[in-house]
């Protein structure tokens, strides 16, 4: 990509976990390291995520999910990006994901599972390396 | 202070330095023992109760719900079969966000990390066989609160129980919910509304129950430090009170049943100073602020517990050991109740082994370990004296600040809170990367060549959450609909005259309205929640 444009993330909370406090502290990580962030803030439907997508023309979709429901939310979220032209953005997804779910979200096109214990830098450097 | 050559200066999470030792000189020097006096007499530093846990041990009470309110009556008998005195129920996060299982929001999520509720239904069905008047229940809930309540004082009236001796406690503390947490669902306004008429319409009808617990928890699980978690619950209780107040409720005839939910995870005398601090400044607070002459609304009544903060996902059984560390001190703090997050809790809902170990260091303490026979036993400790002194100080200077600032409401309403707590979050995230905080197997003593342990993972039962759905369905169909669309209609009409909404609520839970339909007429007036989203402080986390 043109190296003089900041990488845009939009950066969301899906369904009805409040756990917003690794969020936030990502969401502060990647403005640290220059990035152009948009927060969606909590209770995001699939719909609305594609919304922001929309609104925002992100270079990356970034879900954080603490509470568990995260693999029937992207299986909901995926053909609805994918309809709206997003397929081919970096999509990732971090917070408190089990290991036995990795590999069914890289296949849903979660291209970065950043599990807890992940280093903000390491989330940082992904997504530099990975956004075409 | 001057320390030897070599000796690095130590601040503690509070930001206060801890010294290498303390004399008589550093207990003057923070200001006496003005504030000490006796267990169960003012300023209650030392505890509530004259003989606290030698009349009766502290309450446990551990956190557990999951999949329908059937599974979740077989783990609470089976919590109450190994000894334990409480019960605190989870709910899912559709009952906690105000929308029935079969909306589409909740797909997924019903039953999920906590029981299911629709309808009055699911509690006679949580708590049959559980006898009310020995196992106190806690209800941890918030956004839907009102509604909540109002099923457990219905499904107790309709079990035979008088309202006017039955105790209990809802969390029902929807400030530190914009805060942390965030199972929202009204603006700030009418959300303070709704705690004011739980408030007051509990103070008359069932005035021993508790209805709210006012967490500082969730405050500092979202970053706050341990001084910041007591002064903003403080900030909180402030704000519930004047609201009450403000109603012509005298202070004596409801401050009683406040009580208060704070957090365990961290430096042992820091967290036992900072309890200790907390009793005294409050009963304070209710004394010179509010005028309150009874003692009972002076007092910090509190659970304290958890501790989810300070457990890791690395090497999880180092958890088992914290959990030990924080019950003892939350009993040297004189807590009414305590609970413990369970080791595998950075994984998933605890299993009822992970339960069962839980429960049993509490016991431990008290069986084997001799907490339960003294009354403040570090009271009198030079550190622990003047640690406590230079606390309330501290909590007090957060209070002024907060209020000088506009006060706690409108900060929470315009982010200010959140963003200050968010960047001290993110300030001890890199501390803990760098190694700056230490961490034990995260940032030392860490093997990374270490074979992830196998932690049994709580499934996510689908035919509880379809049979649920369908259960639904089928009080939708079978309840007197008449009934039910008169006290709906009784809502909007009350949510628009400012009368309190309880009896309402009561009317409709009665009639097996769902938690949804109550809460879609109360957004039909009231509205939702727009969440300010701030990264501010940047210039905290430089200095």
């Amino acid at each position: 990509m043109n190296s003089n444009r900041r990488i845009k993330i939009v950066l969301a909370k899906p369904g009805l976990d409040g756990h917003d406090q690794g969020a936030k502290v990502v969401a502060r990580a990647l403005l640290d390291a220059g990035f152009d962030v948009h927060y969606t803030g909590l209770r995001q439907s699939p719909e609305m995520v594609v919304d922001a997508a929309r609104r925002e023309n992100p270079d990356v979709i970034a879900l954080s999910s603490m509470a568990g429901a995260h693999l029937p939310f992207c299986t909901r979220l995926k053909p609805l990006l994918e309809e709206a032209g997003m397929g081919e953005r970096l999509w990732i997804i971090g917070g408190s994901i089990p290991v036995a779910d990795h590999d069914a979200l890289r296949a849903l096109g979660f291209k970065g599972v950043f599990a807890t214990g992940s280093k903000l830098d390491a989330i940082c450097d992904f997504i530099r390396e990975n956004v075409r | 202070m001057n320390l030897p050559p070599g000796v690095r200066p130590v601040r503690n999470e509070s930001g206060i330095e801890v010294k290498p030792l303390y004399t008589a000189e550093d207990v003057q020097a923070s200001g006496g023992l003005a504030m000490l006096g006796l267990p169960g007499e003012y300023p209650f530093t030392r505890g509530i109760h004259p003989l606290m846990y030698r009349k009766q041990p502290f309450t446990m009470r551990q956190y557990t719900g999951f999949g329908n309110a059937a599974d979740t009556n077989r783990r609470f008998k089976f919590l109450i079969d190994n000894g334990q005195t409480g019960l605190n129920v989870a709910f899912d996060l559709s009952t906690q966000c105000g929308l029935d299982s079969d909306d589409p929001m909740a797909e997924g999520e019903v039953g999920r990390v906590g029981m299911a509720v629709d309808t009055l239904r699911d509690f006679e069905i949580a708590f049959d066989g559980i006898d009310l008047d020995k196992i106190t229940v806690s209800l941890t809930i918030n956004g839907a609160a009102a509604i909540l309540i109002a099923m457990y004082l219905a499904m107790a009236e309709k079990r035979g129980f008088d309202l006017k001796t039955l105790r209990g406690t809802a969390q029902n503390d929807i400030l530190k919910e914009f805060v942390g947490r965030g199972t929202w669902i009204y603006p700030v306004e009418p959300s303070i509304r709704l705690v004011g008429d739980t408030i007051e319409y509990c103070a008359e009808h069932a005035p021993k129950y508790s209805p709210v617990s006012v967490c500082g928890y969730h405050i500092r699980e979202s970053g706050a430090t341990p001084t910041q978690e007591m002064a903003y619950g403080f900030c909180i209780a402030r704000a519930y009170a004047d609201e009450v107040i403000r109603r012509g409720v005298p202070v004596d005839e409801f401050a009683g049943r406040l009580s208060y939910n704070f957090n365990i995870f961290g430096n042992i005398f820091e967290q036992v100073a900072k309890f200790r601090a907390g009793r005294g400044l409050w009963a304070k607070i209710m004394k010179e602020e509010y005028g309150a002459k009874k003692p009972g609304s002076m007092w910090l009544r509190m659970i304290a517990g958890g501790g989810g903060g300070g457990l890791t996902l690395e090497q999880p059984e180092n958890n088992i050991v914290r959990g030990a560390y924080y019950a003892l001190l939350a009993a040297l703090s004189g807590a009414q109740t305590m609970a413990l997050c369970c080791y595998d809790e950075a994984y998933t809902i605890p299993s009822e082994y992970a339960q069962r170990i839980s429960l049993r260091t509490m016991q431990l303490l008290v069986e084997e370990m001799g907490l339960a026979e003294t009354v403040d036993p570090l009271g009198g400790s030079y550190y622990v004296e003047t640690m406590t002194n230079q606390m309330r100080s501290e909590m007090e200077r957060i209070i002024a600040e907060t209020d000088a600032a506009g006060g706690i409401v409108k900060l929470i309403a315009d982010g200010s809170i959140q963003s200050r707590v968010s960047a001290q979050a993110y300030r001890m995230a890199r501390a803990i990367e760098s190694g700056a905080f230490p961490k034990v197997g995260v940032n030392r003593y860490r093997s990374d060549e270490e074979v992830q342990r196998p932690v049994e993972l709580h499934p996510y039962d689908a035919a509880a959450a379809r049979a649920q759905i369908a259960a639904l369905a089928r009080i939708r169909d079978e309840r007197d609909r008449v009934a039910v669309e008169r006290a709906l209609v009784r809502i909007t009409t009350d949510a628009r005259s400012g009368a309190n909404l309880m009896p309402a609520i009561v009317e409709a839970v009665k009639a097996y309205a769902t938690v949804g339909e109550i809460t879609q007429r109360l957004v039909g007036v009231f509205g939702r929640y727009r969440e300010p989203v701030r990264f501010d402080h940047r210039e905290e986390q430089a200095a």
